[in-house]
């Protein structure tokens, strides 16, 4: 049973915006008095996923879900899928162009970082299709 | 380590959140890619950076950072240390380098952050 969700729409390129929805997320958390170890763990998981949203997909949303004893942060894109999960999941490896590089991002850690820092992690992705990535946190 | 003593240290110069000049931190970070510093900084942890953009405070603002050096000289845009302010991090800038920043603080006994969680 779900008790609580926020939805936010995540724009390819649009640095300008890129973090507002963590920001909000984190808010909101932070206003239903959930502990600040978790809170700073969420927040690291639904930065990075924004980031990557704003980075490598063709646009998407990310959904803050809490069911009363779980936390979940969802990530869901338009595309453009990855074609080798294990790739992406290496330490260092990031398809990120110059111009990204040199705002401070891809460094090819957001993902293995998204897995570090949440408790349940899985990414399901279709080449050519779309990518869902969840992290999972226990509130209980 | 104490706030002011870093400032002290580094020759640095407050731009926003003197009143948290009596914080402590626990370790420091160096980087200018802020990906590294989402994997790598620790609660209580000072970051110093070359990088000077929105997405700094962003990031600093999720990992819960409290203050944020630019070394270089480089300076910030209004815009940037107002949006320090309203995330509570201050900002400092010195113009040493990041490697003799580092250098400096670690000298002076301020670790690095651990790897892992």
């Amino acid at each position: 049973m779900t008790i609580y969700t926020e939805e936010f729409r995540v724009e390819r390129g649009n640095f300008q915006e890129a973090g507002s929805a963590s920001s909000k997320i984190k808010r909101t958390l932070k206003k239903m008095g959930i502990s600040p170890a978790i809170i700073r763990e969420v927040a690291i998981s639904s930065y990075e996923l924004e980031l990557n949203l704003v980075i490598h997909s063709l646009g998407g949303t990310l959904k803050l879900s809490i069911d009363g004893s779980q936390l979940l942060i969802i990530s869901e894109d338009m595309g453009p899928g990855i074609g080798d999960i294990e790739l992406v999941m290496q330490e260092g490896y990031s398809t990120a162009s110059e111009s990204v590089r040199a705002m401070g991002f891809g460094a090819g850690m957001g993902l293995p970082n998204i897995k570090r820092h949440s408790h349940e992690f899985s990414i399901e992705s279709e080449l050519n299709k779309s990518t869902r990535i969840v992290a999972k946190y226990n509130l209980i | 380590m104490i706030l002011s003593e870093i400032a002290d240290i580094l020759d640095a110069k407050v731009l926003c959140g003197d009143a948290m000049l009596n914080e402590c931190v626990e370790s420091a970070f160096g980087a200018d890619m802020m990906s590294d510093v989402l994997a790598f900084v620790k609660p209580h942890t000072l970051v110093l950076t070359g990088l000077v953009n929105h997405h700094v405070v962003r990031t600093c603002s999720m990992l819960d950072v409290r203050c944020v050096i630019f070394v270089r000289g480089k300076q910030p845009t209004a815009d940037i240390v107002e949006e320090a302010a309203d995330s509570d991090i201050m900002l400092m800038t010195t113009d040493h380098t990041l490697y003799e920043s580092c250098g400096m603080l670690y000298g002076a006994g301020l670790p690095p952050v651990e790897r892992g969680i």
